[in-house]
């Protein structure tokens, strides 16, 4: 039997009907984009030099004047102890809030509080700033406080519909029928809400927290409005530094305080993924 | 009697979340309404009596020899490039953004969430540090100027920094995750069989754009606009930095007022028209994305 050669393969160009010309082309670039300037940052960060264009070799000098900046290390434990009070304090709330506003079912005002609470995303923080600015100026005057309460509460405030959005989502996706369980088996209300509840509001809950951490330590606008003489948070002391050009020292607290962002973040995606 | 409880019950758990709200978001901003109608301190600050001039100055002026009132021109130049300068930011994220969420919302299962983390962590970067980021490519001895100079495309650097390009180029590269992730959120959602029905009618790729993709993911387009139109429009960060001290945007010309400027009364109404303005259009985007009565589904 004489054996018959194999079809030529057929080059068929796939036909896909979700490729748009030039789209690929286009996302690349912007992901390039995107990150070639904070790539930048970070390399010159260690740079030996005294300068952000020419590279002079590998260096922590600029950390290391940056870690006995006493200035900085006034800023920096300012940034963490507000931003942990404010998370902290906004997540509690906005638990409280959460809970008030998606387990009782639709009641009256219901919308009024979710308004409310979501004012601080809607509102410029321009706005914010300047109304905090009055408000406190006059409270100061009244009362002769000059601490960082000010400040912790302002962060409270804009933190708290950053923590309330990822706790409401978890509270809404949560299946009721687990309380009715423990209801059915004489679990008092109280017992039910600690042993089913809050275990399983937990991820929304840290998610919240995570999230408010990152926002407080991110403000720029509103602290430097709020706060008095000397109590400059990391974002506002770079500001400050901030002439023109980018000192070498500014550009190593970035780089650092990029770091701290990142590893917020990742540990919140993993967070909220193992939930999926 | 039910459901009374129940609004109470709803009510007191919102009860400390509103308080601290109240007093360090919302109530203030009431103080500021006040502010607006107030005189002019001399040192900052404001006194009695109740005064329409603060308001009169943000469109006017009064010539000081004829007082002859005119339109003030050096605050509408500022309000006008506010304005284009957020709308053109709005523009360019939205074109170099819909690529980017198409080519995420079309990645295989497995690489989808690393993509979206990739326009995420720029989304959560401090915007101060972003903005130092862009500052560093776009100066005259930054990475831009000193490719094209090596290059041989040009032999004197370009002054972007410190012209409005440079507030364009800034708000565009912090705030374009703004517009991506919501445009990807609604791609996510969008039958892709209606692509393969458009093409299966001799439709090109340029008409399934137009007439199939972008009316369903109408949307999504509308929130990634106003999230990215309304930050740019109160923008305060990215101007000073990028702009320099002439091309002020309207967030620095409020702050101006209570700084330098010390017109407290100029400076409440000028927040209080961005606000206003920042209302109107969060009710345009309530408008177009509730759907008319009959036309649901």
């Amino acid at each position: 039997m004489a054996e018959t050669p194999p079809p030529p393969p057929v080059r068929r160009r796939t036909f896909s009907a979700t490729t748009l010309p030039g789209f690929a082309a286009v996302a690349v670039t912007v992901f390039v984009a995107l990150y070639l300037p904070i790539a930048t940052l970070v390399v010159f960060s260690f740079n030996a030099a005294n300068s952000m264009s020419d590279w002079g070799g590998f260096s922590l000098r600029w950390y290391e004047a940056a870690w006995a900046n006493r200035a900085v290390q006034e800023a920096a434990g300012r940034s963490l102890l507000i931003a942990t009070i404010a998370s902290l304090a906004s997540t509690v709330l906005a638990t409280l809030a959460a809970l008030g506003t998606t387990r009782q079912g639709p009641f009256r005002g219901r919308m009024a509080i979710w308004g409310a609470i979501n004012t601080p995303l809607m509102v410029p923080e321009i706005v914010t700033g300047v109304a905090l600015l009055i408000l406190f100026g006059t409270v100061r005057a009244w009362t002769g406080y000059q601490g960082l309460g000010y400040l912790v509460l302002a962060h409270t405030a804009f933190c708290i519909p950053f923590a309330y959005l990822p706790i409401r989502a978890r509270l809404e996706r949560m299946d009721r029928l687990l309380e009715l369980a423990a209801a059915d088996l004489y679990a008092s209300p109280r017992r039910a809400f600690l042993r089913i509840t809050l275990p399983l509001l937990m991820p929304g809950v840290l998610a919240g927290a995570m999230l408010a951490f990152v926002i407080s330590l991110d403000d720029v606008i509103i602290t430097e409005f709020v706060k008095s003489a000397g109590q400059d948070t990391l974002p506002t002391y770079m500001l400050g530094q901030f002439r023109r050009t980018l000192t070498p020292e500014v550009n190593a607290i970035a780089t650092a305080l990029l770091g701290l962002t990142l590893v917020l973040l990742t540990a919140f995606f993993l967070i909220t993924r193992r939930r999926g | 009697m039910r459901r009374r409880s129940r609004a109470r019950a709803g009510w007191l758990l919102s009860a400390p979340a509103l308080l601290v709200l109240l007093v360090g978001a919302v109530g203030p901003l009431l103080v500021v309404l006040l502010y607006s109608f107030l005189t002019r301190g001399d040192y900052g600050g404001v006194r009695l009596p109740f005064s329409l001039e603060g308001w009169f100055r943000v469109f006017l002026r009064r010539d000081i020899f004829d007082g002859t009132v005119s339109l003030n021109t050096d605050h509408l130049s500022i309000f006008w490039r506010s304005i284009w300068l957020s709308l053109t930011t709005t523009l360019v994220t939205f074109v170099l953004g819909l690529p980017t969420a198409w080519f995420i919302a079309t990645r295989p299962e497995r690489s989808r969430p690393l993509w979206l983390f990739l326009i995420t962590i720029p989304f959560w970067t401090n915007l101060l540090i972003r903005t130092f980021a862009i500052l560093e490519v776009i100066r005259n001895e930054g990475l831009i100027n000193t490719v094209l100079m090596r290059l041989g495309l040009i032999s004197a650097p370009i002054q972007i920094l410190f012209t409005d390009w440079a507030t364009l180029i800034g708000m565009t590269y912090v705030y374009l995750p703004f517009m991506v992730l919501p445009l990807y959120a609604a791609i996510d959602r969008f039958d892709r069989r209606l692509l393969e029905a458009g093409y299966d009618l001799y439709a090109d790729r340029w008409r399934v754009l137009r007439r199939v993709i972008l009316p369903l993911i109408r949307p999504g387009i509308v929130a990634g606009c106003i999230l990215v139109f309304i930050p740019a429009l109160g923008a305060y960060v990215t101007p000073r930095v990028l702009g320099g001290g002439t091309n002020m945007m309207i967030g620095n010309f409020i702050e101006l007022q209570f700084g330098q400027g010390r017109n407290w009364p100029l400076g409440s109404a000028l927040a209080v028209t961005l606000l206003i303005a920042v209302m109107g259009a969060l009710l345009l985007y309530l408008r177009a994305t509730t759907p008319k009565g009959g036309h649901d589904g």
